[in-house]
């Protein structure tokens, strides 16, 4: 049979039965469309977790002033009584470090603000311009500190949420002058609301240069500097560069505590993990929902064809003419519906996005080429199958199924 | 030599555990050209016989040699090309695909065998033509009556210019007068020299053939050209 007849012959079997082809198609895009609409789902409900988890500052590596306990005895740091200080400088020396994207010192204490004859107690943050971002907060109004000389701030404070509604009302906040302790500040910038999330409530929180800060609170150490490392894993690399770079600015002793969100990251991979799995799980039962559709299907679809099958042979056509014939019309059935299927899965994801914007509904890529394949594979396999066993029978046999 | 040399067939089926012999050892030659009617009572192995001869089925014992060549022994592919090339089919239901058209049904066994399609539409024309079906071309069988679909069935079996037609029945669904069409027309092919063999319930049908044949019990019970020698003798003797 030449390969045109082939072809003309498949379509002409699958537009010539509408119902058994509808079936077969809709089998087969059912199949499709649920792996893509569930593993969108589930791998939605995954990345809307690990976005929860980022909103805390992922990446993290801190450094707190001090020896603590978690190295065990150190007879080197046993002859120093006081520890040295954190300093800014410590600070701005971490900057280079090839794993580190971003540094920012922190210095804190309580002081007072006052505005138009209010005050109030507030919690003051010294950091620089890149604390906002390391920690993940916004600016809701005005801007973030300036990038500046970090000894040399200028006077001026971000203010938290709260505060300003507590100081300013309905007046506008951006480019009044407060006090802070002793200080004169000009205010250029207001944070986003945290409200109750899994983050540092910041609404009532004070950020000023950090320089400013110590000044204000009359000390020369950090209290924490926060690092955020490249990536995750530049994380351990990040730590232990670090604590050299620290090392031998302080004469070789180890005075600081290195710590990173080690706590924190253990439960996020255990989480991530069982998200991933039971992702991979949602996609395997569709798939295998999808793979039983389809060859349920096709399955009945040859058999029905069986005394077709004996005809064909009865008139002189070899096995290979109907094997080909029947992969034919499988392989133009399968794609019809494996498309079809990904249209609709595709449809569903943009339509659950609709409805719920904070959910990312993408499915995976990896689940949209298993799904396709699968669909396909079984798609052919089982098309092709029962028509190879029926192709082999003698066509007596076949033609009395007719 | 003979067209058809049967010798020492066996086939048997299985139900449950008893064993049916559907033809047992049965001897047959038939020449070029014969028409032959093969008659006898229902479940005598008529239908079997002739699937033997079509390579629709095979024998468990017993060698078919069609054309001087045993082919019994040859690959399934090979008994493809004899069939597509050497025998023509016709059915008691005669089995057209439903969704090809009049013309498409006739052309495939050509389809199948690989013919190029000018040369496929030139001869479906002609056959259209000779068997009366040139308004129906683009019809599918469930638009045609049973005669023209059993007309359909004859073109598709001689579209590929067979020596030998064999017809199971093929007026078992035809009243008697398109019965008798579908008989003429075959009868015709004979006259061209195609070998026919016809089996049929009809005993007036069955005697417009040159050659009887009577099965019983999946044996012959009777051959004319036998008779006639066996007669040739009692009145030479
Ligand atoms: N596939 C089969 N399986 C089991 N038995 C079969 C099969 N085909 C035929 N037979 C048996 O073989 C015997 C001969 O059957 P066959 O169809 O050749 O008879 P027939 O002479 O054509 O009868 P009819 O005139 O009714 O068509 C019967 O007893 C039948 O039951
Ligand atoms: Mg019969």
């Amino acid at each position: 049979m030449r390969l045109t007849d082939t072809l003309r012959f498949a379509r002409d079997a699958a537009t010539g039965y509408p119902m058994r082809t509808t079936l077969s198609v809709l089998a087969m895009s059912i199949g499709v469309a649920a792996v893509v609409i569930l593993t969108a789902l589930g791998d939605g409900a995954r990345r809307y977790v690990v976005g929860q988890f980022s909103s805390l500052g992922t990446n993290l590596v801190i450094v707190l002033p001090g020896r603590s306990g978690t190295g065990g005895f150190n007879p080197a740091n046993a002859i120093t009584t006081t520890p040295r200080d954190l300093t800014i400088d410590d600070a701005g020396s971490l900057r280079r470090l090839p794993t580190v994207r971003r540094v920012a010192p922190l210095a804190v204490g309580t002081s007072e603000i006052a505005f138009g004859g209010k005050l109030r107690e507030v919690m003051v943050a010294g950091s620089t311009a890149e604390f906002i971002p390391i920690r993940n907060f916004t600016v809701a109004q005005g801007q973030a500190l300036p990038e500046e000389d970090w000894n040399r701030g200028s006077s001026v404070a971000v203010i938290g949420a709260k505060i300003r509604e507590e100081m300013f009302g309905a007046n506008p906040a951006i480019g009044q002058l407060v006090r802070v302790g002793d200080r004169r500040l000009r205010v250029i910038g207001v944070l986003g609301s945290t409200g109750q999330g899994l983050g540092m409530n910041t609404d009532e929180l004070v950020i000023v240069p950090v320089s400013l800060a110590q000044a204000m609170f009359n000390s020369n150490t950090l209290f924490r500097i926060l690092i955020e490392a490249n990536n995750r894993d530049a994380i351990p690399g990040a730590k232990e560069q670090v604590m050299e770079t620290l090392k031998q600015r302080h004469r070789g002793e180890e005075d600081v505590t290195v710590i990173t969100q080690d706590a924190v990251l253990a439960t996020f991979d255990k989480l991530l993990g069982a998200l991933t799995l039971a992702v991979a799980g949602i996609a395997a039962i569709s798939l295998a929902v999808a793979g039983i559709l389809v060859m349920n299907v096709m399955l009945v679809a040859v058999t029905q064809r069986t005394g077709e099958i004996g005809l064909l042979k009865a008139l002189g056509a070899t096995s290979r003419s109907i094997r080909l014939a029947f992969l034919a019309e499988a392989a133009m059935l399968s794609a019809v519906g494996a498309l079809v299927g990904y249209l609709l899965g595709q449809l569903g994801a943009f339509a659950l996005r609709q409805f719920f914007p904070v959910f990312p509904a993408y499915p995976p890529d990896w689940a949209v080429i298993a799904g396709l394949s699968t669909a396909l594979a079984t798609g052919l396999i089982f098309g092709v199958m029962p028509a190879r066993r029926a192709a082999r029978l003698d066509p007596v046999q076949a033609l009395m199924k007719h | 030599m003979a067209l058809i040399e049967l010798s020492g067939i066996e086939r048997r089926f299985l139900l449950g555990d008893t064993t049916v012999h559907a033809l047992a050892g049965l001897n047959l030659q038939i020449a070029a050209g014969e028409y032959v009617a093969v008659m006898g009572p229902s479940g005598s192995g008529k239908s079997t016989l002739l699937n033997l001869l079509g390579l629709l089925d095979r024998p468990n014992e017993g060698t078919y040699k069609l054309e001087g060549r045993d082919v019994t022994t040859l690959s399934p592919d090979e008994q493809a090309t004899v069939r597509s090339t050497r025998i023509g089919f016709v059915f008691q239901s005669f089995h057209l695909v439903p969704r090809l058209t009049a013309a498409e049904n006739i052309a495939l066994p050509m389809t199948l065998a690989g013919i190029p399609a000018a040369e496929r539409n030139k001869r479906v024309a002609l056959a259209l033509q000779d068997f009366g079906l040139e308004n129906r071309a683009d019809h599918k069988p469930d638009q045609l009556s049973g005669g023209q679909r059993q007309r359909v069935a004859i073109a598709r079996a001689t579209i590929m210019q067979p020596p030998l037609i064999l017809a199971d029945e093929p007026t078992g669904n035809l009243d008697r007068h398109t019965g008798e069409e579908v008989v003429n027309l075959l009868e015709a092919l004979n006259a061209k020299g195609v070998t026919l063999i016809v089996v049929t319930h009809d005993q007036g049908m069955g005697a417009r053939a040159r050659r009887q044949l009577v099965m019983e019990d999946g044996r012959l019970k009777s051959d004319s050209t036998a008779a006639d020698i066996s007669n040739l003798g009692k009145i030479s003797g």
